[in-house]
């Protein structure tokens, strides 16, 4: 027996003492500001839709729903719509996922099936570290770097293969280093170590027991990939390719320089464009407090944030079936 | 048979190839912005840039008052964004579960999350800017304040729900109320990785530039004042880096070398946050 | 009847005999049911708990014996969904009832956990946080308090030269004796330990052991364990629990030694569980 216990203690030493009273108070104040806090939140995305609406409300009013598809921006006349400036936004965003994602797949298994494993920790956290760059940095990459480089090396040559084909001649005609395909290139470079860093996450939670089980049947790497690890994880590399393209769609810095800024609509992906929010960034300032233009650029806000949660439900839709199970 | 495996093994080494080259690409495009930052960046990053203001193209102009403006832009936002952001990632993780003003809440925070900066900008116009017929240091504040919210509000609640429930439990059983438990054991536990997500949170609002263009606008000459447009690192870097002059546009790869460093040093902080904790 | 082989080992370690006498009543359930949403935990529980005497809950994963030391201390009302019927009397008050306020009930009626769960702060800190929840007192008063408790918790030479070092540091079983020295700290009048030492290597598990009959002078103690050799080495009433029944009660040499039911038989012996 340890002599520590030993040293007398009489009985009363446990008996009850006269304690505090416990006041309910600290505990309302605190629970009271927790919650109120959540309703900040909520109180913040309301007051968001409700200002961008009521900002966008004379132009609404003036256009009609037609708003958001007509292409029409005209300064002048103080005539606009949203149309243009969605099909720029929705093609580089496009763009961008169709180089993106296939580069991304092929990373993403270079780096769970190929590197050695001493080094998956280091390469991942440099995606983490390239993830967190700020975007005009990828903008000012695309504008002084990239831009220059496709009007010398690409555009041009591009062109040239497709002028005989008929249609694809449309697409791709002759253009400028600023253009819709530049900025869906940036972008791509933009959101690749976001859905990497996605990718390799979802394909390393396959459970081991599926993948060791498929090796087990005589399956090559690439096979255990394609058929237990992919089908495993499909859901969540959509929802991962819809947070990429909800980044792609919103992304102002990264498109601004490199997109050519012209509010006109041209099938040629060469062609100089613009998206929203290129739009709302390089006109803001020539519209002043109260008048058309300003409710036509917040009318263009308000049409980005329908787009980009269309975008998030669709994620959450795909993405929370597994999060349940 | 033979063959038939033959044909599979090729498939693969065509896919590791494929892999491997697709690796390779990447790298080589974000070696090349990292390099043409460092190229251009370094030898324009000299001690004015940091001790000298903005000046018009010619007058040897630095970079002080933008990175003086961005501190305190980013630092008066974190001041409202982290009580806020832990008091709702708190109210999530301990008293929402199962709720549906808890759902809800969640929900909206990933939108806001995932909600475009320049939306955040443009709410901030017209909330403060419009109202007050001033851009000024407070909006952008605010505006990266809003951007910083929910990303400490995930992180937060996903901190916390890591704290083991015995933990919680032994504090309740000693006669801890529930608010003692979530503020000296919960929060203490979860501490460093809720350091984190506010360290995350800093250095993303201190990369933005669409929030800062129609809130705190910018402004050339030295101010503190945060009644009145403000300088910022990012938005002097967009200003520089479009203008026609070869001087400034050197400044501004000088402040995007700035930039990118500070938020990567940050991130790295804030790894190594986390790594001491695991 | 006879008595079995496995019944006279088990007698073996029973350490006291007749120890139930002169022991009143400190707590009793009466007609105690439980329910979690709609699964029936509890089933109508009438339990006497003697003062200053070791009792111990024995029976099946599932059994409730957990779950009733949980009614006990109200742990259940930190859960939504889960809810008490009947009484649980503690000097004439009833626990369960809404009334009562469960932080207060929680300082007399103190609880230790099945892995041990040290706070994320210093060994002094660790105590002290219990004490101040309760009492304010000044710092050499608190001082003091740390010390008599890490001395009943038989923990002070381990851990007086790092009173301010992290409790995380500590090994498992040094960790569980700080957790029960945290809640002797508080002064409780009532002790419930709920499988003290399935984490714990065979040395901890005798080491706390030990330390349950010294504090068996000051407190009223309820112990869930799996073991039995524990229960018959360390209790002085046994009570086996199934499907939240108590199906038999009693001294605990006379359920090791003669039990009077045939589940109860069965189970101390070893053919279910």
């Amino acid at each position: 027996m340890p002599d520590a216990v030993t040293i007398p203690t009489a009985t009363s030493d446990a008996a009850p003492l006269a304690r505090r009273r416990v006041s309910p108070l600290p505990e309302n104040l605190f629970s009271a500001t927790v919650i109120g806090s959540g309703l900040i939140v909520l109180l913040l995305l309301g007051a968001i839709i409700v200002m961008l609406a009521d900002g966008a409300w004379p132009a609404l009013k003036a256009f009609g729903i037609a708003f958001f598809w007509s292409p029409v921006w005209d300064s002048v006349n103080d005539k606009y719509g949203a149309g243009i400036m969605v099909y720029g936004t929705v093609l580089s965003s496009v763009l961008a996922l169709l180089i993106a994602v296939p580069l991304s797949i092929g990373v993403a298994y270079f780096l769970t099936e190929i590197l050695a494993a001493p080094f998956r920790r280091a390469v991942g956290v440099v995606i983490q570290l390239l993830a967190a760059i700020p975007s005009i940095i990828y903008g000012m990459w695309g504008f002084f770097v990239l831009a220059p480089w496709l009007a010398a090396h690409f555009i041009l040559d591009v062109a040239d293969l497709a002028a005989p084909v008929p249609g694809l001649n449309k697409i791709l005609d002759y253009g400028s280093g600023n253009s819709v395909f530049t900025a869906g290139l940036v972008l791509a470079v933009m959101i690749l170590p976001l859905i990497t860093a996605m990718f390799v996450e979802i394909l390393g939670a396959t459970p081991v027991v599926l993948k060791e089980s498929a090796y087990g049947l005589g399956c090559t790497r690439f096979e255990v990939v394609r058929s237990v690890a992919v089908p495993y994880g499909r859901r969540a590399m959509i929802g991962a390719v819809m947070l990429g393209l909800g980044r792609a769609l919103g992304e102002t810095m990264a498109v601004t320089f490199v997109v050519g800024n012209a509010t006109r609509l041209s099938p040629n992906i060469f062609a100089q464009g613009s998206t929203i929010a290129s739009t709302i960034a390089n006109e803001f300032n020539e519209a002043g407090f109260g008048s058309m233009k300003l409710a036509a650029l917040l009318g263009l806000g308000l049409t980005l944030f329908i787009i980009s949660f269309i975008v998030l439900a669709a994620s959450r839709a795909l993405v929370a079936p597994r999060a349940v199970s | 048979m033979s063959g038939r495996t033959s044909a599979r093994k090729a498939t693969n080494l065509v896919v590791a190839a494929l892999a491997t080259g697709a690796a390779l690409l990447s790298l080589a495009v974000l070696a090349s912005i990292l390099w043409t930052l460092i190229a251009r960046g370094a030898p324009a990053l000299r001690l004015s840039t940091l001790t000298t203001s903005m000046a018009p193209t010619g007058e040897h102009g630095g970079l002080a008052n933008a990175i003086v403006g961005s501190l305190i832009q980013v630092g008066i936002g974190m001041l409202i964004a982290t009580p806020i952001g832990v008091l709702a990632g708190t109210y999530l993780s301990e008293y929402a579960k199962g709720s549906k003003l808890g759902d809800v809440t969640r929900f909206v925070s990933d939108i806001l999350l995932s909600a475009p900066s320049i939306l955040i900008g443009l709410f901030v116009y017209v909330l403060l800017v419009a109202t007050t017929k001033t851009y000024s240091g407070f909006a952008g504040a605010v505006a990266l304040a809003v951007i910083a919210i929910p990303i400490i509000i995930r992180t937060t609640e996903d901190m916390l729900s890591l704290v083991p429930v015995a933990l919680r439990e032994a504090a309740a059983a000693l006669g801890a109320p529930k608010w003692k438990v979530v503020t000296q054991i919960a929060w203490r536990a979860a501490g460093s990785g809720m350091l984190t997500g506010i360290l995350l949170a800093l250095a993303r609002a201190a990369g933005e530039t669409a929030p800062l263009l129609f809130t705190s606008l910018g402004n050339l000459n030295w101010s503190t004042s945060l009644g009145k447009p403000m300088a910022s690192l990012p938005v002097a870097i967009y200003q520089f880096a479009s203008s026609p002059y070869e001087d400034l546009v050197q400044l501004a790869w000088a402040g995007a070398l700035l930039i990118t460093l500070g938020v990567l040093a940050i991130n790295i902080i804030a790894q190594l946050t986390v790594g001491r904790r695991s | 009847m006879a008595e079995t082989p496995e019944l006279s080992s088990l007698a073996g370690a029973v350490g006291r005999h007749d120890t139930l006498k002169g022991a009143a009543p400190f707590i009793r359930t009466r007609n105690l049911d439980f329910f979690y949403g709609d699964n029936h935990a509890l089933k109508s529980v009438n339990l006497d708990f003697p003062e200053k005497r070791v009792t111990a809950l024995i029976g099946p994963s599932g059994c409730g014996k957990s779950t009733l030391l949980r009614v006990i201390n109200r742990m259940y009302s930190l859960y939504p969904g889960q809810r008490a019927t009947g009484e649980v009397l503690m000097q004439g008050e009833n626990l369960i009832d809404a009334k009562v306020d469960p932080t207060d009930l929680r300082a007399r009626i103190g609880m230790v956990f099945q892995k041990p769960t040290p706070f994320p702060m210093t060994i002094y800190e660790n105590i002290a946080f219990g004490v101040r929840l309760h009492e304010r007192l000044g710092k050499s008063a608190m001082d003091e308090r740390v010390e008599w408790s890490l001395k009943k918790a038989a923990i002070w030479d381990e851990a007086k030269d790092r009173l301010n070092t992290s409790a995380l540091g500590l090994s498992g079983g040094q960790q569980q004796r700080l957790c029960i020295a945290r809640t002797i700290a508080v002064k409780p009048e009532v002790l419930l330990f709920d499988e003290p030492t399935s984490a714990l290597d065979p040395i901890s598990t005798a080491k706390v052991e030990e330390l349950i009959a010294e504090l068996r002078a000051d407190f009223t103690i309820v112990i869930v364990t799996h073991s039995m050799q524990q229960a018959a080495r360390c209790s002085d009433q046994t009570a086996f629990m199934y499907i939240g029944e108590v199906v038999e009660v009693g001294a605990t040499a006379d359920i090791f030694t003669r039990p009077r039911e045939q589940r109860t038989r069965e189970y101390v012996t070893g053919r279910f569980g």
